[in-house]
């Protein structure tokens, strides 16, 4: 058959998500395909959105925290802790040096959990799936130890606004010591035996996704992805909030700001986060866990809410007009969640419920940069790509 | 009258064997999903199936019937006819192959002379139903599984034929139980021994042609959803389940028949300690399926998924090349040794 | 470089731009005027010894009877060299409810401008693809300003949504085993 001038070839146009294995929750992504290789990459989200700035600005202070949580539901702690230091900077409170340490230590138990996971399901993606099964055998202790610290094991909602909930038990410090003890070994005899030198897992990642210094910069990307480019930027070392600033850890950097490199971050950032958690129970200070002023922005304790007359009033206060006494005034504050910057932006109007809260959420911006690693993939490399972002679309969508 | 029972014997003799030989294959088929399900759970920190019956025995049943009464769709807009045959075909080629593979001796369905080719054609004709399968469903998914697929079965046979002229050569037969008596000629009765690079790229093949890790992509779970039997359900989704592990059956005997010595062991083996003899052939035979059966899972349980240049550039600059370079060598070595 | 004197700068820059600097607990904050954002932003960008390399933060905010203009964009801009961090607000009125797109500046800010004109409606001229990105395409309002009804004045069973349930169960009834 003669070829005709109204016969053309045509790019395939395929929709990855919203409901697909590969895309970590419902991100949707629109592939144009000429063969195997990505002509465009257009992400789509909002599936998950719930209005969480929204839905704070008519919220106390004190209610809006378990919002927090729903964020990235991986790392929840992390996102707790970071909505407490910014309304704790934005009030002016001085957290006490015990409850300092519990935060850092529980971040840093949330981060092991949420690296370990993106790791895993990075790996389950590219197709080696023992990593996966794995992590969840080591995910599962951090959990228990979770629950045994607060009663939730993944919407923990332990932090609170001038210190925490409750206090750590000694058997709770034990229990995780124990975990530390061998938690670096872990993984470097089953995570890292199965991956890093294991050829078709370098042929893969190496060389894939790559994202020069200054295009990371400039597209907002933060945390291990940002840290992969080689670029030294961790909020921990830079503006130290709770008691980063007493422990010692090193900020691992990659080279060629690829797949690989990310992946060899976020593995050697597991043990960095291990070394700060045994710092922290060894250097536990003994005290208050919540600030002395906090009671002007927490709930007194039930017991004496029922004995009490003073504490019934001051919880009446707390529940229906939210904080007594905030500044007005307009704060940003920072914190390094696994998943890169968590920002919260916060406008007081003086009265009890923020009048602006605005997340700036780290997968937001590595979701909006994925096109740019998929420049000159293929399909199974946008696969590799999705899973080295290390997106929880809960944070992206809010 | 005599003459008549003369002529119809052989036919009854033939169909019992077939029905033995797909009765017993298709009781395999289902333990080996189960014995997968375990060897990797034990692999991966957990247990496998524990639920239905001791220690989750009666799982594959349990499984079978529920695919059996599950409903059938047939997507609207799909090509139905060629829908329907995909699976047919697919299954065909896979059990067809059963046919010339010699369990033990003498016990074969069909003792022809082109065993091996025959082998050969059957697992191409199977390509077919994959390519149908992908293009009929009228699914991106599937389309795009179906052509991955067919272009790795494609690469990969070509390897795959190549690897087995070595054993062609030495054997001088294409007759898969001529080729077992001839290793038994040699002291050291398998030709893994000389073929071994043969062997690699046989093995390596295998496991393409067979879609599994780390070749894998066609039904890429990640990237695919399930490749090309995406839109199948309920018996025709079975149909294609079952031939993957009967082509998986297949490919064990054929690498057991062609460099493991078949159903016998070796000599220096056997000299030494003459007791083994008693073993009967049939578990010799298995026992070497089951264990490549294992290498299935074992690789499975390791390694991730290639990606689809990759996967090209090994087929045709790896091992091709040293499928070549393994027939001049032994041809070389036969000339001189002869 | 401290973030007021970072201020001094703009101000000595941009004189007649800076409508006021403020501070609160360390950081500061430059409110301007919309019409030469993009001149700022590339002084802010493109000198050696600000080099605000990294855009953190780009959002809007709803001053809804409270001051007027009642709408801002705030930038949130950070130097990884230097370390610091300045805060600038551009005023933008109701009536024109655009500004400058930073995109080539912050590739980063495409997604940000996008959220922002999908919450609060404002527009970001020169911006390459200016979609709603996370409420649905064919949304009416901007949810995040502060005049959007929290509540709809129908009745439950009135709500477009439900209706549409409703009519697509009645229609699905065929297809019910029985």
């Amino acid at each position: 058959m003669p070829i005709t001038n109204d016969m053309k070839t045509k790019n395939l146009t395929i929709s990855m998500g919203p409901q697909h294995p590969a895309t970590h929750g419902v991100l949707k992504v629109v592939l144009e395909l000429d063969g195997e290789s990505i002509v465009k990459c257009t992400p789509y989200v909002g599936y998950l959105h719930r209005g969480v700035e929204k839905l704070a600005e008519s919220m106390t202070y004190l209610s809006a925290l378990p919002l927090t949580d729903r964020l990235d539901y991986i790392a929840s702690v992390c996102n707790n802790v970071g909505y407490c230091v910014a309304v704790e900077r934005l009030f002016g409170i001085e957290v006490p040096e015990r409850a300092k340490f519990i935060r850092t230590m529980t971040c840093e138990m949330a981060r092991i959990s949420s690296h370990i996971l993106g790791v895993a399901t990075h790996a389950l993606d590219i197709g080696a799936m023992t990593v996966f099964l794995y992590s969840f055998r080591d995910r599962e202790t951090l959990l228990d130890l979770f629950e045994m610290l607060c009663g939730a094991r993944l919407t923990v909602s332990y932090p609170r606004i001038g210190g925490v909930r409750n206090d750590v038990t000694q058997e709770f410090l034990d229990k995780l010591y124990a975990f530390t003890d061998t938690f670096p070994a872990t993984i470097e005899r089953e995570y890292e035996t199965l991956l890093n030198e294991n050829r078709i897992w370098k042929q893969r990642t190496i060389g894939v996704g790559v994202i020069t210094a200054e295009e990371a910069i400039n597209w907002g990307m933060t945390g291990p992805n940002l840290r992969g480019s080689g670029v030294f930027y961790d909020i921990r070392k830079f503006a130290p909030y709770d008691a980063y600033d007493k422990v010692e850890f090193d900020v691992p950097l990659g080279k060629n700001g690829d797949v690989y490199d990310r992946y060899l971050c976020r593995m050697e950032e597991m043990k960095q986060s291990n070394r700060i958690i045994r710092q922290c129970i060894e250097q536990l200070p003994k005290g208050a866990i919540m600030a002395p002023d906090a009671p002007k922005f927490t709930l007194p304790p039930k017991d004496r809410v029922l004995a009490d007359m003073e504490s019934l009033i001051h919880q009446f206060v707390l529940i229906t007009k939210g904080p007594i006494a905030a500044p007005e005034g307009e704060l940003y504050a920072s914190t390094e969640v696994p998943k890169g910057e968590l920002g919260f932006y916060i406008i007081s109007d003086g009265s009890g419920k923020p009048y602006r809260m605005r997340l700036r959420s780290p997968s937001f911006v590595h979701v909006s940069a994925l096109p740019v690693l998929c420049r000159d993939a293929m399909v199974a490399d946008f696969i590799a790509n999705v899973g080295t972002i290390d997106i929880v679309l809960g944070e992206c969508d809010r | 009258m005599s003459l008549n029972f003369d002529l119809i014997m052989p036919f009854i003799f033939i169909l019992v064997k077939i029905a033995i030989v797909i009765g017993v294959t298709m009781l395999h088929v289902m333990y080996c999903t189960y014995f997968e399900r375990k060897v990797i759970g034990h692999m991966q920190v957990r247990l496998g199936p524990m639920r239905v019956g001791p220690h989750g025995l009666l799982q594959p049943l349990a499984d079978g019937l529920k695919l059996f009464f599950k409903e059938d769709i047939i997507p609207t807009e799909s090509d139905k006819a060629v829908f329907k045959l995909a699976p047919i075909i697919f299954t065909f080629a896979a059990m067809s192959s059963l046919a010339v593979i010699p369990f033990y001796n003498g016990f074969v369905v069909a003792n022809i002379n082109i065993g091996l080719l025959y082998i050969l054609a059957m697992s191409s004709l199977g390509a077919y139903g994959v390519v149908m399968a992908g293009w009929s469903s009228n699914s991106k998914f599937s389309f795009l599984g179906g052509l991955r697929s067919s272009a790795q079965v494609i690469s990969y046979e070509v390897a795959m034929g190549m690897s087995l002229i070595g054993v062609m050569l030495l054997a001088g037969s294409l007759n898969l139980s001529e080729i077992v008596k001839a290793q038994q000629q040699h002291w050291y009765g398998m030709y893994l021994i000389p073929q071994c690079v043969g062997y690699f790229v046989f093995l390596t093949a295998a496991f393409a042609e067979t879609n599994r890790t780390p070749f894998d992509l066609p039904e890429a779970e990640s990237e695919l959803v399930a490749g090309y039997f995406v839109e199948y359900s309920g018996f025709r989704f079975a149909l294609y389940f079952v031939s993957e592990y009967i082509g998986m059956i297949v490919m064990s005997s054929m690498a057991v028949v062609c460099f493991w010595g078949g159903w016998t062991l070796p000599p220096f083996i056997t000299n030494a300690i003459p007791a083994l003899l008693l073993i009967p052939g049939l578990i010799i035979f298995l026992a070497k399926v089951y264990f490549h059966i294992f290498l299935f899972y074992w690789v499975r349980a390791t390694v991730p998924r290639y990606r689809y240049d990759q996967l090209m550039a090994l087929g045709w600059k790896v091992l091709l090349p040293l499928a070549l370079i393994n027939i001049v060598v032994t041809s070389i070595v036969k000339f001189l040794v002869a | 470089m401290e973030p007021k004197d970072i201020a001094e700068q703009i101000k000595e820059k941009f004189a007649g731009e800076v409508k006021e600097v403020s501070e609160f607990r360390g950081q500061v904050a430059v409110i301007l005027k919309k019409d030469r954002i993009k001149e700022i932003m590339r002084f802010l960008h493109g000198t050696p010894e600000l080099n605000f390399n990294y855009l953190v933060d780009l959002c809007g905010v709803d001053y809804w009877g409270k001051k007027e203009p009642r709408l801002e964009v705030v930038y949130h801009l950070y130097s990884i060299e230097h370390r610091h961090l300045i805060r600038l607000r551009a005023e933008v009125a109701e009536e024109d409810a655009s500004i400058d797109s930073v995109v080539d500046i912050w590739a980063g800010a495409n997604w940000h401008e996008r959220e922002c004109f999908d919450l609060f409606g404002i527009t970001f001229k020169g911006h390459p693809d200016l979609r709603r990105v996370l409420m649905p395409e064919d949304w009416e309002g901007h949810p995040l300003r502060k005049d959007y009804p929290l509540r709809s004045d129908l009745g439950e069973r009135e709500w477009p949504g439900f209706q549409e349930v409703v009519k697509l169960s009645e229609k699905n009834k065929a297809y019910e085993v029985r």
